[in-house]
């Protein structure tokens, strides 16, 4: 076990060295530099130069990156451009506190609303829940997640003004963002508890339990739910990358001060210094998840345990 | 009922309790005629009727993308100040962009745009990761264990930053978003092909043809390649959709087609510009891209089921 | 004598997505006290489907459309769910074929046998509980029981777990156990334990046994009477004795030598030729007419009727009837 964990790191490391001199390379190649932009207007060429010297922006590419790459062992991203003068790593700090709180609520909602839906489905199956869940799977996992918001914000927010939209006070601010956020997460809980169950139910120890007189609830709940809810934990990994990016659109909609609409704001004005951070963050956030989830994985289940430990 | 049924026993006449001739062969018989696994995919596909429906409004779709445009009175750039933000009308069946131009035109267009996109995307992947898939498992040994190691680091890569950044510094282009799709879009279908192919090595009837003699050739040809089309397949039906979505995606934060050009996500994007008045300009966009989307998924589901059974679960 | 369990012209229906499988066709059978019936017959010829309509268990796509199963007189088709619920288990247990999937992988050993007497056992105290199902453990073989009772199914052999099964069925002292193949999925060595175990069990607790299988050799083992399937239907009934040294049916006849003996030196096993009816279409005669050596017009068109040959020894069989032999003279066996 600890082997596997070791190694898993190394592989994680590796990832993000690739994902941070990639990003690095692709940034060094994009036009112009940040100050062409227009809210540098009033910059004159030689206050320009300036700028560049003062960012390191003219040594050779090489130098920049090895600098880059110490920097970063020192937790030091850079400064933002866009924000001038501020540390990256500051401005991503100060954005996260929205984006946890959409992103979890989403989650949350999400399994409560997914799972619900899965399980109840399976145990009608072939009925009109089911065929309801099923639609609502489907369309959870094919209709952009930036289309759902823009419509929610539309119907909800515009037309019918129920709640908040394109405002950040206070938390009924957050209900429709997480909303819009959770559809695709909510889709994917369904259709994977719902097959995962079909396949349980139809399992040889069902049948033993259904044969010791448990009634068909207590069967379902004890015996069907606990196995088909252990490996929802697999596709927490698809679901935390569609929340990332779903985040990117749902936030710059509903004007929420997180690191999805910073991530936007900074591609649109070139703060590449931003950009490459909030990539390195995003990414090591990805990798961190999925190991998360492959040892939760192998600690919940008692079949994986003991083949884990045997490997590792 | 006893008696009932005695009687009709009693009633039987004698001349049946002769023997017959039941020709030995005649018991191994199969009764029913044995279909290959595509014919037998086909029958299954066409038996779920959601999936019938879907790929109808695929067809559907793909031949409006294709004349829509070249039957419209309207070109999809050509402007009209005299008539922008229109409902939709008569004249214009989706109703005028702030420009004047013509939606339902636009919308076709940039259906053509996505689906091109898709298909295209969708090709190259299956090209680099079919390739890539089948020779890391068809080497193995050193080769497959590099070229997994190298899959292992690319797989914990967000491919949607990726794609950002790449969108940023290529120039502005269809071309550009295939691409940037391309580049990180393999993966899948490459660890896909790779696990298949290991899958059927190791199986008895694969086995069989070594032990019989067959050649290396033979064995790729007839066996597993034929056995790997059912998942290539399947998951292209997953690609297509998908980048469609990342196109689209893209185009709505900002970076991908710009103006005049129009693809989905510039439609969706424009009309959410203008949500307040105009809905109709997000919407009619949103229902195609959303039909689009969902008939990819749900004929994938199908073709998934009807192709092969054990990977629905 | 008054059985305790009594089956008479069962009749179930399976749907599936290519049409309805008449699996059971008018299967009768009955139990005394304290014996041990096998009900023998291959793949597909509804054994299984019998004995798990007998516990009204089908899977949600079957249903049984006509006949009875009565338990002590008491006619259980027609209960409700809820009652049935506090027959199963209690009053009928049973033993599943796959001792590696028929107990649920994240839950003890221990919680499983508790989770039966919680069912039926309402009066028990927990700690009751918990000694209850180390005694049953005991009961069944398993050493070290305390520690086992802690354990995951995943950490216990086959053999073990089979145990734990029957441990499980035997919690509740039913009045009928059922065991459908329970011992097609262990190795030879631990078949024979397993049998031994049964039989020892059954000396010790009085309960009457339901034994499925299609391995003749069990049968010989464990079981006092026998019935023989075959599409669906009974074909032969009888003592143990009768059936291998006095077997009627030609499908009795056909399993028997399919068997291979010791003392023959053969170079060829003996098969019955041809596959099982097709129980979506089944025959309108006899099941076994297009695969039997002496099928006659007859056959093919009506079903036969029993014909009783020493007491409890029934078989189906037009070759049994008298204008049979009218015609051919004796020239069958």
């Amino acid at each position: 076990m600890l082997k596997y964990i070791g190694k898993r790191l190394i592989y994680l490391v590796l990832t993000l060295l690739i994902i941070v001199t990639v990003t690095f390379f692709l940034m060094k190649q994009l036009p112009g530099t940040p100050f062409d932009t227009e809210r540098f207007n009033n910059l004159t060429p030689a206050q320009q130069e300036q700028m560049l010297e003062k960012y390191g922006l003219n040594d050779p590419v090489p130098v920049q990156y090895i600098k880059y790459l110490g920097n970063l062992l020192r937790g030091d991203l850079g400064t933002s451009f866009l924000y001038t003068g501020r540390p990256v790593s500051d401005v991503i700090f100060s954005r996260l506190g929205p984006s946890l709180l959409i992103g979890i609520q989403a989650v949350l909602l999400g399994l409560l609303v997914g799972l619900t839906l899965g399980i109840i489905a399976a145990w009608k199956h072939n009925s009109g829940i089911d065929y309801f869940t099923m639609v609502i799977a489907v369309l959870g996992v094919s209709v952009p997640n930036f289309v759902v918001a823009a419509l929610l914000q539309y119907f909800v927010g515009l037309k019918w003004g129920i709640l908040p939209v394109a405002f950040w006070t206070n938390w009924f601010c957050s209900v429709l963002p997480s909303i819009a956020l959770s559809f695709s997460a909510t889709a994917m809980f369904a259709r994977f508890i719902r097959t995962e169950m079909l396949d349980v139910l139809e399992q040889d120890y069902i049948t033993t339990a259904r044969a010791k007189g448990l009634s068909q609830f207590k069967v379902l709940m004890v015996h069907a739910v606990r196995n088909s809810i252990i490996p929802v934990v697999t596709i927490l990994g698809p679901v935390v990358v569609n929340l990332l990016t779903g985040s990117l659109a749902v936030e710059s909609i509903y004007s929420v001060p997180g690191i999805g609409s910073l991530f936007v704001d900074c591609i649109k004005n070139n703060d590449y210094s931003t950009i490459m951070g909030i990539t390195i963050f995003y990414s090591a956030f990805y990798i961190f998840v999925i190991l998360v989830v492959d040892i939760l994985y192998c600690v919940i289940d008692p079949r994986i345990r003991i083949q884990g430990t045997k490997e590792g | 009922m006893n008696a009932k049924e005695n009687n009709i026993n009693a009633n039987i006449p004698q001349e049946l309790f002769v023997p017959v001739q039941v020709d030995q062969s005649e018991r191994e018989r199969i009764s029913r005629p044995s279909l290959t696994a595509w014919q037998d995919g086909w029958l299954r596909l066409k038996q779920n009727k959601a999936a019938v429906v879907s790929l109808f409004i695929i067809i559907v779709i793909v031949a409006m993308a294709l004349l829509a445009p070249i039957f419209s009175p309207y070109d999809f750039a050509q402007t009209d100040y005299s008539a922008i933000y229109q409902g939709p009308s008569a004249a214009h069946l989706f109703g005028t962009d702030g420009f004047g131009r013509d939606q339902f035109t636009r919308i076709w267009y940039g259906t053509r745009i996505s689906l091109l996109i898709g298909f295209v995307a969708a090709c190259l992947d299956l090209f680099v990761g079919v390739t890539y898939g089948a020779v890391s498992a068809l080497l193995g040994g050193k080769v497959d264990a590099i070229m997994q190691r190298i899959i292992e680091v690319l797989v914990g890569i967000p491919h949607l930053i990726i794609v950002i950044l790449l969108m940023m510094v290529l120039p502005a282009g269809v071309g550009t978003i295939i691409v940037a799709l391309a580049i990180t879009g393999w993966v899948n279908m490459a660890r896909l092909v790779r696990a298949r192919i290991l899958q059927l090595k190791g199986q008895e009837f694969v086995m069989a043809a070594q032990v019989l003699g067959t050649s290396q050739k033979n064995i790729i040809l007839r066996h597993l390649i034929p056995n790997t089309v059912g998942v290539i397949v399947i998951n292209a039906m997953f690609t297509i959709p998908s980048a469609i979505f990342t196109e689209a995606f893209l185009s709505f934060i900002g970076i991908g087609l710009s103006e005049p050009k129009a693809s989905l996500g510039v439609l969706i994007n424009n009309g959410y510009a203008v949500l307040q008045n105009s809905p109709y300009l997000l919407i009619c966009p949103a229902i195609v891209i959303i039909l689009i989307m969902v008939c990819f998924s749900i004929l994938g589901d199908g073709l998934r089921d009807a192709l092969d059974p054990r990977m629905s679960k | 004598m008054d059985d305790i369990l009594n089956v008479k012209d069962l009749h179930v229906e399976i749907k599936t997505h290519h049409g309805i499988v008449k699996a059971v066709r008018g299967v009768s059978f009955h139990l005394a006290p304290k014996e041990t019936l096998a009900i023998v017959g291959e793949s597909g010829c509804g054994k299984s489907i019998s004995v798990k309509a007998t516990m009204r268990l089908l899977p949600s796509n079957g249903r049984i459309s006509r006949g009875s199963v009565q338990l002590e007189g008491r006619e259980l088709i027609s209960l409700s769910e809820r009652e049935m619920l506090k027959i199963r288990g209690s009053d009928i247990a049973m033993i599943f074929q796959d001792p590696m999937t028929s107990l649920n992988p994240t839950m003890t050993v221990g919680k499983q046998i508790v989770e039966m007497l919680k069912a039926h056992r309402k009066d028990m105290s927990a700690a009751d509980m918990k000694k209850r199902a180390v005694e049953l453990l005991e009961l069944v073989g398993i050493s070290n029981p305390e520690m086992r009772y802690k354990q995951y199914p995943h950490e216990l052999s086959g053999g073990m777990r089979q145990r734990v099964v029957i441990a499980i069925a035997l919690a509740c002292d039913p009045k009928v156990l059922i065991a459908d193949e329970p011992t097609t999925a262990l190795d030879v060595t631990i078949q024979a334990q397993i049998l031994d175990l049964m039989k020892e069990l059954q000396n010790k607790i009085d309960t009457s046994i339901i034994i499925i299988t299609h391995n003749l050799g069990v049968v010989a083992n464990i079981a006092k009477r026998v019935c023989v399937m075959y599409g669906g239907q009974v074909v032969e009934t009888g003592n143990v004795a009768d059936i291998f040294y006095r077997p009627q049916h030609p499908y009795t006849k056909g399993l028997l030598s399919a068997v291979p003996k010791l003392h023959e030196k053969t170079d060829k096993l003996h098969t019955i030729l041809g596959t099982p009816p097709d129980l979506m279409n089944p025959p309108q005669g006899c099941p076994f007419a297009a695969r039997c050596s002496h099928t006659m017009k007859v056959c093919q068109q009506y079903q036969p009727p029993f014909t009783q040959f020493e007491e409890g020894h029934t078989s189906a069989c037009w070759l049994h009837d008298p204008r049979c032999h009218l015609e051919e003279g004796n020239s069958h066996e």
